[in-house]
């Protein structure tokens, strides 16, 4: 084995590193709500995924257009307030909600996809693929995404779509290095042999067998991934790296940065939204955390 | 402490050889997958046609794209990122320059979080889920899951604007000319603020670490032996939980190293602290390229650092990644 598998891997991400579990049992919502952490977060994100779906109905206002009196406060016309031209922070705010869950979402499943297909092979083949899957993995590792956005955005321009690109590049490591870790601890249990010894084709044995037994795992560093996700998009935003088409929580609080002593809202709110997003997910995977641990 | 067996330090300074490659092998693709001609990545847009002649020599852009890359890892590899068109001058200098207000505000910061943490995860640890617990153990969660610029913002909002407690920004007061005490006590001033704000980000994930692995640790058979030969609490804290408890610490320190760098840029350009994270801001507004490669670069290979050196000491604490 050329490489010690760390233990501290996930310790980060989770609390205490996900074990394996069986498969038998269904991680469902009811069973993340009957725990108090997971009752908040699932509350948290539903608000959240509630207000980006009926965004133009409960915010009216236009995010980019001017509707109200520049810097005034919080008022019951504009409940967060307006900024220095006079828009609406509240529609922006609730505007910005679509793209930062849109975001987290879709570079989730692409970390998601990466980072099981990878770990799954490289722990199941081992040998030579397993040293050069886990190389690759170590590169990607340890790249800053933080600057690898800048650099990639100075030279391709602001978009969507390469920072998504930016952002799953190099979260998928993590997690491929946990489903491989947990892989290798399952490849040689019994229900994987006779599995085989039955003829199953890898392709099976991948999707029927193993793939339940790291799904848990999977999960609950997904819900934390994501978080951090929404965090490293926020600062790209708040630095200017964001599409400037677009309205994102990062955008809003970085146009508030000159403005500190002129309106303080401006700083408060879209900084509350992240912080209510990105902690309704690290609840929720802590609690399902707790489940995967408990059994 | 035991001694380090060489070959497991000779094979640990190998592995950095194809991490390192990664690094350059995709700056190289960047610059070449990006619209237009790579030699506007590599000298800027700023330049003038002599330039770029002199700039596509440099770099061989005439020949094979294998060539092209040996050469562009030939220069990396030799300290030479190229040069800011926009300063004048090497990139590797320009940053250089501002490394040092930034490892004073990372490093103040680490040394915070670092000492914090520890007792804060050993006090929720000692009764899982009891009040204490619940109490350090939801504020650790509250400051994980806020980004970094918005403390920065609510801190000056509050302590700076409100109270007039601390300087909102900058390293030092303007047209101040304190040397000496005086200096260190202003720059001390001009620290606090944005060293709590990043301290309390690392050490939110550094108590939630602590604190899981201590109640891993607590429960084990060695920690009840300790217990039944009668030591102190506090000492089989100590002597028996801790050690164990915190070599994951250690290794995720390193692991990090390149978000707290990320929180470091961020932090300066909230509190207008003159590090990298300026140099940042001012390139990317002049879309000034060859800086920003340069500063991706050299943040990689610091993190592949940081995590060499967790790593050693990782192997030298605990012997039982060694013999592998």
């Amino acid at each position: 084995m050329p490489l010690w598998i760390r233990e501290s891997e996930s310790a980060e991400l989770a609390p205490a590193a996900p074990g394996m579990v069986a498969a038998s049992q269904r991680f469902t919502l009811a069973a993340i709500a009957g725990r108090k952490a997971g009752l908040i977060g699932l509350t948290l994100i539903s608000l959240l995924l509630a207000a980006a779906v009926l965004a133009p109905l409960i915010a009216t206002a236009d995010p980019f257009a001017i509707s109200g009196p520049s810097l005034s406060g919080p008022s019951w016309n504009h409940p967060m307030g307006t900024d220095a031209i006079g828009r609406d922070l509240f529609s922006g705010v609730l505007h910005g909600t679509r793209m930062s869950l849109l975001i987290a979402a879709t570079v989730g499943l692409l970390a998601a996809s990466c980072g099981v297909g990878v770990g799954m092979i490289s722990g199941y083949y081992g040998g030579l693929v397993d040293d050069v899957l886990m190389r690759i993995t170590e590169v990607f590792q340890v790249l800053p995404r933080f600057f690898l956005a800048a650099v990639a955005i100075a030279l391709f321009g602001p978009g969507v779509d390469r920072l998504i690109i930016v952002l799953g590049l190099t979260s998928w490591p993590v997690l491929a290095r946990v489903v491989r870790a947990e892989i290798l601890a399952t490849r040689q249990l019994d229900f994987v042999l006779s599995s085989e010894a039955l003829g199953a084709s890898p392709l099976r044995v991948f999707w029927r067998v193993l793939l339940p037994q790291v799904l848990p795992g999977v999960l609950v560093l997904l819900g934390l991934l994501m978080g951090q996700v929404l965090l490293v998009e926020a600062s790209l935003g708040f630095v200017g790296l964001g599409d400037p088409n677009v309205v994102t929580w990062g955008m809003l609080a970085g146009q508030a940065q000159g403005l500190l002593r002129a309106g303080w809202w401006l700083a408060l709110f879209p900084g509350m939204a992240i912080t209510a997003a990105v902690l309704g997910l690290n609840l929720t995977a802590d609690a399902l955390s707790s489940l995967v641990q408990r059994r | 402490m035991q001694e380090l067996n060489s070959r497991f330090v000779l094979r640990r300074l190998l592995q950095i050889v194809p991490t390192v490659l990664g690094i350059v092998l995709i700056g190289f693709v960047l610059i070449h997958f990006a619209p237009g001609d790579p030699v506007l990545a590599l000298a800027g847009e700023h330049g003038d046609a002599a330039y770029y002649a002199f700039m596509r020599q440099r770099f061989g852009l005439d020949r094979s794209l294998p060539e092209q890359l040996a050469v562009y890892f030939a220069r990396v590899v030799s300290g030479d990122m190229g040069m800011s068109y926009v300063h004048g001058r090497s990139t590797v200098a320009l940053i250089m320059e501002r490394v040092p207000a930034t490892l004073l505000l990372t490093g103040t910061a680490l040394i915070i979080a670092v000492a914090v943490s520890i007792p804060l995860g050993a006090l929720a640890a000692r009764r899982p889920h009891g009040a204490r617990d619940i109490g350090i153990s939801a504020a650790a969660l509250g400051l994980y899951s806020a980004p970094a610029f918005w403390l920065g913002q609510l801190s000056i909002l509050i302590v700076a604007l409100q109270l007039g407690l601390l300087p909102v920004q900058g390293m030092t007061s303007a047209g101040d000319p304190n040397t000496g005490l005086l200096r260190v006590v202003d720059v001390a001033r001009h620290l606090a603020l944005p060293a709590l704000v990043l301290a309390s980000q690392e050490l939110a994930a550094l108590v939630r670490l602590t604190r899981g692995g201590l109640i891993d640790e607590l429960a084990r058979d060695h920690v009840r032996t300790a217990r039944a030969k009668g030591l102190t609490e506090l000492g089989v804290l100590f002597r028996h939980a801790m050690p164990r408890a915190l070599l994951p610490v250690l290794t995720i320190i390193g692991a990090r190293a390149g978000q707290l760098i990320a929180g470091t840029v961020v932090i300066e350009i909230v509190f207008g602290w003159p590090g990298i994270g300026r140099l940042l801001l001012t390139s990317l507004q002049n879309r000034d390229t060859p800086l920003l490669l340069a500063l991706f670069m050299m943040v990689s290979i610091a993190v592949v650092l940081a995590n060499l050196v967790t790593d050693l000491i990782y192997a030298a604490l605990d012997p039982r990644v060694r013999i592998r």
